[in-house]
């Protein structure tokens, strides 16, 4: 059943991963803008001088890289795409990775990037932000015949700050609090904040991990948990992270965090996994459709 | 809280005098460094072909492309995290005079200390800024060790290069253990 519509919808994937990746280091979400000028004023309203100083020079970054068309930060990250596809699509997965690949290497020669993907033993630099396993590709599927993408070039100060503990059942939910300000805490300002604060609780350890990352990368500020027991989680370790005062940059201040999403699997009976991950203050992220004729909307 | 307008090199003298959180400016030259520029100077012991006495460096690794003439040009500089760089800047200090290092996260107590003693400042610049660095970064002046790049040993030529705060200073403060010993304090208060 192969036409030329669906060879060149191929095309298209590439040239949108191109451009997503670009999109999402020149561009910061909307959601975030709002929640960098809420911590601003958090900070200027509390009297911080250091911590009001730390996100105003934040938000003039962000201007500039919209006047100019810059890159906000210098850091390229690890590629991940989150494909989210229409069962009724018929995309062929395998033709659709490598064109996922191929677009993330042509967004890093021809804007340039830095490449920031090294072999882990020898280091050797791929010099295409591209390699084994990378780009990092999530598929998820969905009825109907839609296609998103997202990408989000995954930034290394806030990965390095990336935990998981495996904690017992009788730690309960005092125990996953004290375990998730530990993290928080030992991060410090490494992971650039005000950070959005992902975490992952239930299932195994690699789902927990994978669920920690979701929330991290792929939940816009403002959303909250659909189960209200873990919503309120949300609202109550937001303000407890935030009570520790380490703030911008670890420099002091009222807001360490911007938002603190959950995500949650149900898990073993002996088993009470939790990861975190985190994202610095620019929540990299960009996401476009791609309709059945060919149509791209970057939204 | 001063504000504090400095110009590279550095005497001893300019960074004793910084404070915790006062604002700082450079003006001259920074040197980027990161993780692999400095294993190979310190773990390989290969001398860095560069004259660092005086001199601020900084945590990074830069997205640059090739100018008409062939020399590098800057697309976009930025910042990464010190902290897990922290033993490279005690022999940054005393076999090369470094007096200033510019990153974001800080480093730990055993450098702190070293700092105290040598007469180092560690200035903390926002982190994720990079847009306004790059402006603020005037020409890429010098790359060594291009096959490390992008983690060359770069000289970039500055002007009014920050805002910087002064997050650890020449006299055993550091901003970041008060802010981390305060938030001991509050997390222990929360009963968990």
């Amino acid at each position: 059943m192969t036409t030329i519509a669906t060879e060149t919808i191929y095309d298209t994937i590439e040239d949108v991963a191109k451009q997503l990746y670009i999109n999402a280091l020149t561009n910061i979400p909307q959601d975030v803008r709002k929640a960098l000028a809420r911590s601003k004023d958090a900070e200027v309203a509390a009297g911080n001088q250091t911590a009001s100083k730390v996100m105003l020079t934040v938000l003039e970054n962000v201007k500039l890289a919209d006047e100019k068309d810059m890159m906000v930060c210098q850091d390229t990250g690890l590629p991940i795409y989150k494909c989210v596809i229409g069962t009724d699509r018929h995309i062929d997965i395998v033709e659709m990775k490598k064109r996922l690949k191929i677009g993330a290497e042509r967004a890093t020669k021809d804007y340039p990037l830095r490449s920031s993907s090294v072999h882990p033993i020898t280091r050797k630099n791929t010099q295409t932000n591209t390699g084994q396993g990378l780009p990092i590709i999530k598929l998820d599927f969905v009825p109907g015949d839609g296609l998103e993408i997202t990408m989000s070039p995954k930034g290394s100060g806030s990965e390095n700050m990336s935990f998981l503990k495996m904690l017992l059942p009788s730690d309960g939910v005092k125990g996953i609090y004290r375990y998730v300000l530990d993290c928080v805490f030992n991060s410090g300002g490494n992971p650039c904040p005000p950070v959005i604060l992902g975490i992952g609780l239930g299932g195994t350890s690699d789902v927990a991990a994978g669920l920690a990352k979701e929330a991290s990368c792929f939940r816009k500020i403002g959303t909250v948990n659909p189960d209200p027991v873990i919503a309120k989680m949300e609202k109550e370790l937001l303000d407890l992270v935030n009570q520790t005062g380490i703030g911008p940059q670890g420099l002091g201040g009222a807001t360490t965090a911007m938002a603190v999403h959950i995500e949650w699997a149900h898990t073993h009976i002996s088993q009470n996994p939790v990861a975190v991950n985190m994202q610095c203050w620019r929540g990299e992220r960009a996401t476009a459709t791609i309709d059945v004729d060919g149509n791209v909307k970057y939204l | 809280m001063a504000e504090v307008h400095l110009k590279t090199p550095l005497t001893e003298a300019d960074v004793r005098k910084l404070k915790i959180e006062d604002t700082v400016y450079i003006d001259g030259h920074v040197f980027g460094i990161r993780d692999a520029t400095q294993i190979r100077m310190f773990d390989e012991g290969v001398r860095a072909p560069a004259d660092m006495t005086g001199g601020v460096c900084i945590h990074t690794a830069p997205n640059v492309k090739r100018g008409a003439n062939g020399k590098w040009e800057k697309v976009c500089i930025g910042t990464t995290t010190s902290t897990r760089m922290n033993r490279f800047y005690p022999p940054l200090m005393r076999d090369y005079g470094v007096r200033a290092m510019i990153g974001k996260g800080g480093f730990l107590q055993d450098t702190v200390d070293a700092m105290k003693e040598v007469g180092g400042v560690y200035l903390a610049i926002v982190g994720g800024a990079a847009a306004l660095e790059t402006m603020q970064i005037e020409e890429i002046e010098e790359v060594w060790w291009e096959d490390l790049m992008p983690e060359c040993l770069w000289k970039f030529r500055v002007k009014a290069f920050g805002p910087l705060i002064v997050a650890i200073d020449a006299n055993g403060n550091s901003l970041y253990k008060t802010i981390k010993d305060q938030a001991a304090e509050k997390m222990k208060a929360m009963g968990l």
